[in-house]
């Protein structure tokens, strides 16, 4: 099967989903795994990877996933959700899965805007950043998804990482899946290109990333 | 069968149980409370049945949403507001035709409004999603009905995968009395929507070119009326030689049946139609009956929500006169009944 990109050229989610898809096949566990998308640019991956996937709606993808995983404690419960459905209109969810610690694993592209609706703030749009909702400038706050869920469950595998880093996006995804085979929340967020939105290509794209990483550190939390 | 002592709660949730649900998400709200707490209390002891008490109605709909997808009968109950959250799941599964149960215990409304009844959410359970409300709902109307409309709703859920909705109320979930619990159909056992083994399937809900959504409605809109005709259900009671023949559905058509028998020792000839199934309506029913009797008299506890239901199922060609007693979020006694019927028939 090929997959067949309906993303932007230079988008960050292609790469996260194969890496992401690499691990389920290495490990063997395509079958039982299951990817739930959020709507946003994330729902664009709906047929790209030959594992089963379904679309749900905007925000909603945790709590349909928390339900999957209920019926079906031996899968692989992935929900996929961009920044604003994971940590604007989904964050209720969001928070009591990590709570209630959920064994599924929440995957965030966060590419610091509204990216399908075509750029508008996002709770991780940065301070000063101009998007087409904050023409003058951000002067919001920006979401620290994976530092505030840290503080919520103790048993979590919570990261943030980068698309610009492979291995370590790969490692993160990994120990992810492992919290999740052991009955534990995991959550990994992966600060993500948007050439469309950014209106920057090529090198700057990296750039952008390494000025995000002021806002969003890497690592583990 | 022997008799049980039992609330319209305990019944419903029994009935769920009997139906094969493995698993319950549910929100707090009055007055449906109870089955989740019914539910959680049978999960004690039973360890097939599994709950989760979630932030929001959003997320028990949505939660139900995923575990019938992974092929377990799963279902939520809610009211009033809650009603008007579950909308967000109940739309995904009227798109990706998931067969979602929602018991719903009417309150009344606009808002948080009252707390324990009313027929208001009619319109809600039927055509509260973004779309053209293809759901099966069915509206009981005694505590025995409470089990086997359970039991209907999720096999019909499951048949036909249509989200489907038993609407209920307050008054009737938390009536109490001995009760023989009996459904003699098997329990349906359905297609699980996503395979593990070499099935890679992919299911959307969103769709990037109009004529395919087109098309998808058409493919609902034929099966919703093939399914139709197998499912649609009405009661009729004395209605032979009827001039004036009542509407009305849930616990209102058991109060308008009481004030029926009353009426008839007077000499008035009137019965009444029950529409069991709300959605599909019982439509042929309806124009059959519409064709030959004198009136019509709509008896709900809403302004017009059953109403309007039959006025846009009436066949336009037959004139028929239609009066009604609608009191939104209030109960509906016999004797009221039997005050409106006697006042029009002088």
């Amino acid at each position: 099967m090929t997959a067949i990109s309906t993303f932007c050229p230079g988008c960050g989610q292609p790469a996260i989903l194969r890496v992401m898809h690499g691990i389920l096949k290495e490990k063997k566990v395509e079958e039982k795994a299951v990817l739930g998308l959020d709507i946003g640019c994330s729902l664009l991956a709906w047929d790209y990877l030959p594992i089963n996937t379904f679309q749900t709606h905007h925000g909603r993808v945790v709590a349909t996933m928390v339900g999957y995983k209920k019926a079906k404690p031996d899968s692989v419960s992935i929900a996929y959700a961009g920044d604003g459905g994971a940590y604007a209109i989904g964050f209720q969810s969001l928070l009591w899965a990590a709570i209630r610690d959920e064994p599924v694993t929440v995957i965030v592209n966060n590419n610091a805007v509204y990216a399908m609706t075509g750029g508008q703030t996002a709770p991780t749009t940065m301070i000063g950043q101009k998007t087409s909702t904050s023409p003058a400038g951000s002067d919001q706050m920006p979401v620290n998804g994976p530092e505030l869920i840290r503080n919520l469950n103790k048993d979590a595998y919570i990261a943030r990482t980068t698309m610009t880093d492979m291995k370590e996006l790969k490692g993160h995804l990994e120990k992810a899946f492992e919290a999740q085979a052991q009955g534990h929340f995991s959550l990994v967020e992966v600060l993500s290109f948007c050439p469309t939105n950014w209106k920057v290509m090529g090198a700057e794209l990296r750039a952008y990333v390494e000025r995000m990483q002021e806002t969003f550190p890497l690592g583990t939390f | 069968m022997k008799k049980q002592f039992l609330t319209g709660h305990q019944i419903v949730t029994q009935a769920c149980i009997d139906a094969g649900a493995k698993h319950m998400f549910g929100y707090p709200i009055t007055p449906g409370t109870e089955i989740l707490t019914n539910w959680i209390d049978a999960a004690q002891t039973n360890p097939e049945l599994t709950q989760l008490q979630t932030e929001d109605e959003i997320a028990a709909g949505f939660a139900v949403c995923g575990a019938v997808m992974a092929g377990n009968k799963a279902f939520t109950a809610t009211a009033g507001p809650g009603t008007v959250l579950m909308q967000d799941a109940m739309s995904m599964a009227d798109g990706m035709r998931l067969p979602v149960v929602v018991i719903i215990a009417q309150r009344g409304g606009p808002s948080s409004g009252t707390v324990i009844y009313s027929q208001q959410e009619v319109n809600l359970a039927i055509h509260g999603g973004n779309g053209e409300g293809m759901r099966i709902v069915y509206s009981p109307s005694t505590v025995e009905e409470l089990y086997t409309h359970t039991r209907k709703v999720f096999n019909a859920a499951w048949k036909y995968r249509f989200p489907s909705v038993l609407l209920t109320d307050g008054f009737l979930l938390k009536t109490t009395q001995d009760v023989e619990l009996s459904f003699d159909t098997k329990n349906e056992k359905g297609d699980i929507t996503i395979f593990e083994q070499n099935k890679k399937q992919h299911i959307r809900n969103i769709y990037t070119v109009e004529e395919e959504l087109y098309e998808e409605l058409q493919r609902q809109k034929k099966d919703f009326d093939k399914m139709a005709l197998e499912i649609t259900e009405s009661e009729e009671y004395k209605i032979e030689d009827a001039d004036i023949v009542i509407i009305s559905h849930g616990i209102v058509g058991a109060a308008a049946k009481a004030a029926i028998d009353i009426l008839r020792e007077s000499g008035i000839s009137v019965g009444l139609f029950r529409p069991i199934t709300l959605s599909p309506f019982p439509t042929d029913a309806l124009n059959t009956l519409a064709g030959r009797v004198k009136k019509f008299v709509i008896i709900e506890s809403s302004m017009g929500q059953l109403r309007d239901l039959v006025k846009q199922e009436l066949d336009t060609s037959i004139a028929i006169k239609i009066d009604g007693l609608y009191k939104p979020a209030v109960g509906i006694s016999v004797e009221e009944i039997v005050e409106k019927i006697n006042l029009i028939s002088k």
